[in-house]
């Protein structure tokens, strides 16, 4: 059974080993050529593919938990759901999360991952307080911030070594709700006030209607919230949906998607409107659907995610949306999210500025498509998120990742760069 | 708060069906042979749930001491589940008697023996819960594995007259039959995707089943249609097959 990512594409045999203990991994290393780890399977793309894979999600105990300061220690394969599960009774949440809670903990630190609260809190690694980590000659270290080892590792795509476990700091809540305000915009001017409006509030995130044209281009439902303050932390995570095969393929097109995006954009009421949700619900929407990457069919899907500076975020987001709504590419997904300054991290993918993600299943002429994405993304300055990626060129990918060179000599430096690598991490050479 | 009983701790399964009962607030007894990595899952099911984790140790081929055993838990069980399994390799066990005997020995002599124990005291207190973890592989014998399938099969031939026995008691018996899982015990076998469920999964499925009261249960649940078929082949085409 070979393993594939959340994109199902590309599809390749592999052989796994599955991480249980430090002594079995020390062996596994020294007697790989190449290999790279993979956590839950949730990078879109090739990040984590390769012939040879280390499944970490195995190793994952609960080793430390300072309930009176929301610290806590486990073993990298611990998904965050597990922490959720462990954690929100007590009074504690995520720092930072994304926007799936099916990831490990080591690829939340490999991914650098970030959330609907990139603009307050930063990426995951603001809350990471130390993590260890099995290098490629099998020495096990420990580092923190300020640690060449934690900027390379954090946002590093699992190519500087083997996390084991990590020490992150929680955040103190009251409620296991999030009071929300649904704010329903006409264009992408609107979609930008209503952002820059609410950059107080600590949770902040757009869906885009990506078909729109003309006028109503850039036209969303930005949804802003904070946790409500009511003690009550009853919590426990929803029961899923499961989508139990591949769709086919010609189910996504156009007129599904325009009909999915009218009905989503439709049933918000006009104007400003305020909800109170839970924890699944807001933070976690399509965890509740199991499998939900089948719907894009056997071919599988990718996502496109970029990044532009504040600057030109507005003139590049009106250039990118009017070229996909041209395209007639159908994108079930369009996530529009504003973000908080750039951290040290060589390959961390957020900079101060607006973030655009796209799904779209794989066929004739996306890629050409992506390419032509890429050169407006590359033209102001902008960056594409590697765990989301499958495709993107070395050359456009180094354009964006300006650390990218400090990154390739530390590998090469501490000899990690023959023996992980994933098809990924070949493609754009790092 | 009460304790469930885990017997057989150390595999993947009933790691996760310990993870599972935590979660849900129950205190827990871990009954296997002493290792290190029982240690880390009474940490790590203390950290994570709160709970109280007991480790006992314990040999299900050690019958003379089951009675002690089950005598000095500080406080009874409301639950006990059985997860003890050894899956001989069919050629291996062919050929050598000792591998047979502790196939049979650990799937159904020494199940039989703790169970009889603990069953003759939740039918006393009119109480408690009983699951059987045993197998896919006992509804009908395969050349490819009957030895272990015959000792599962026997075992839920037990749990099953068990229900009937403790019915009255208002003492439920639950039998899991699992089919494929991914667990250390078959990492170095192909298994076919759409049928093979994850640890974490079986284990949900017992404790939802165990909570609401079912008798048997197949996970996933897939394998009840897989072994209907299997079971209703005619016996002069299946012993022809190779399955």
């Amino acid at each position: 059974m070979s393993l594939i990512s959340w994109g199902m594409y590309p599809k390749i045999k592999n052989q796994k080993f599955s991480l249980r203990d430090t002594k079995t991994l020390h062996e596994y290393i020294s007697n790989s050529d190449e290999f790279i780890p993979f956590g839950n399977g949730r990078s879109y793309g090739d990040s984590a593919i390769n012939e040879n894979i280390l499944h970490t999600k195995p190793y994952n105990n609960f080793l430390d938990f300072d309930e009176q300061n929301g610290v806590l220690t486990c073993q990298a394969g611990v998904l965050l759901s597990e922490i959720l599960d462990s954690v929100v009774k007590r009074g504690w949440f995520l720092k930072v999360t994304p926007g799936t809670k099916l990831i490990t903990l080591g690829g939340a630190i490999a991914s650098d991952v970030h959330g609907k609260n990139h603009h307050i809190e930063g990426c995951f690694s603001e809350c990471v307080e130390e993590f260890t980590i099995m290098l490629s000659n099998g020495e096990i270290q420990t580092c923190k911030k300020g640690d060449e080892l934690f900027q390379a590792t954090c946002g590093g795509m699992g190519l500087t070594g083997v996390i084991l476990e990590a020490k992150i700091s929680l955040k103190p809540i009251n409620s296991r709700f999030i009071k929300q305000t649904t704010i329903k915009t006409k264009n992408l001017k609107e979609t930008f006030e209503a952002f820059e409006n609410n950059k107080e509030l600590p949770y902040s995130v757009a869906w885009i209607d990506c078909l729109a044209k003309d006028e109503n281009i850039g036209k969303c439902l930005l949804m802003v919230g904070d946790f409500a303050d009511d003690g009550d932390l009853e919590y426990k995570s929803k029961k899923k949906l499961s989508i139990p095969f591949n769709f086919p393929s010609f189910a996504l097109n156009t007129l599904s998607v325009k009909a999915f995006n009218w009905l989503y954009y439709a049933k918000a009421k006009e104007g400003i409107s305020k909800q109170k949700i839970g924890i699944d619900t807001f933070f976690y929407p399509l965890d509740s659907i199991g499998n939900w990457n089948r719907i894009y069919g056997k071919n599988g899907f990718t996502q496109y995610q970029f990044i532009l500076p504040k600057e030109h975020s507005f003139t590049g987001l009106q250039e990118i949306l009017a070229k996909i709504s041209d395209s007639g590419k159908g994108s079930f997904l369009a996530v529009l999210k504003l973000y908080g300054k750039a951290n040290e991290n060589y390959l961390s993918f957020p900079m101060e500025g607006y973030s655009l993600a796209l799904d779209f299943k794989i066929e004739d002429g996306l890629f050409e498509l992506l390419e032509s994405l890429d050169e407006i993304v590359v033209k102001y300055g902008g960056r594409i998120y590697l765990t989301k990626d499958v495709r993107v060129s070395k050359e456009t990918f180094e354009q964006g990742y300006p650390n990218v060179n400090k990154f390739r000599e530390f590998r090469k430096e501490n000899k990690m760069d023959k023996k992980l690598q994933s098809l990924q991490s070949k493609r754009v050479q790092i | 708060m009460s304790y469930v009983l885990i017997i057989g701790a150390k595999s993947d399964i009933a790691k996760e069906v310990a993870r599972v009962y935590a979660k849900n607030g129950y205190n827990l007894y871990l009954a296997a042979r002493e290792s290190p990595a029982l240690e880390d899952l009474k940490q790590d099911i203390e950290v994570r749930s709160g709970v109280e984790v007991r480790l006992k140790e314990f040999d299900i081929t050690a019958y003379e001491t089951h009675e002690k055993f089950y005598t000095e838990l500080e406080e009874k069980p409301l639950g006990a589940i059985v997860v003890s399994g050894y899956m001989a390799e069919q050629k291996l066990a062919q050929k050598d008697w000792n591998e047979t005997l502790n196939t049979i020995n650990v799937n159904y002599t020494g199940a039989v023996s703790i169970l009889n124990i603990i069953a003759n005291d939740f039918e006393q207190e009119r109480r408690g819960f009983i699951v059987g973890v045993s197998s896919v592989a006992g509804d009908r014998g395969r050349k490819a594995n009957y030895i272990y399938g015959s000792a599962k099969a026997a075992f839920t031939t037990y749990l099953s007259g068990l229900r009937n026995r403790l019915y009255e008691s208002g003492v439920n018996v639950l039998t899991v039959k699992p089919g494929f899982v991914n667990t250390k015990m078959t990492q170095h076998l192909e298994l076919p995707e759409k049928l093979t469920a994850e640890p974490e999964d079986v284990a949900n499925d017992i404790y939802n089943a165990q909570q609401s009261g079912r008798n048997v249960i197949y996970t996933k649940s897939i394998w009840m249609f897989v072994m209907l078929i299997i079971k209703h082949i005619p016996e002069f085409i299946f012993k022809k097959m190779s399955i």
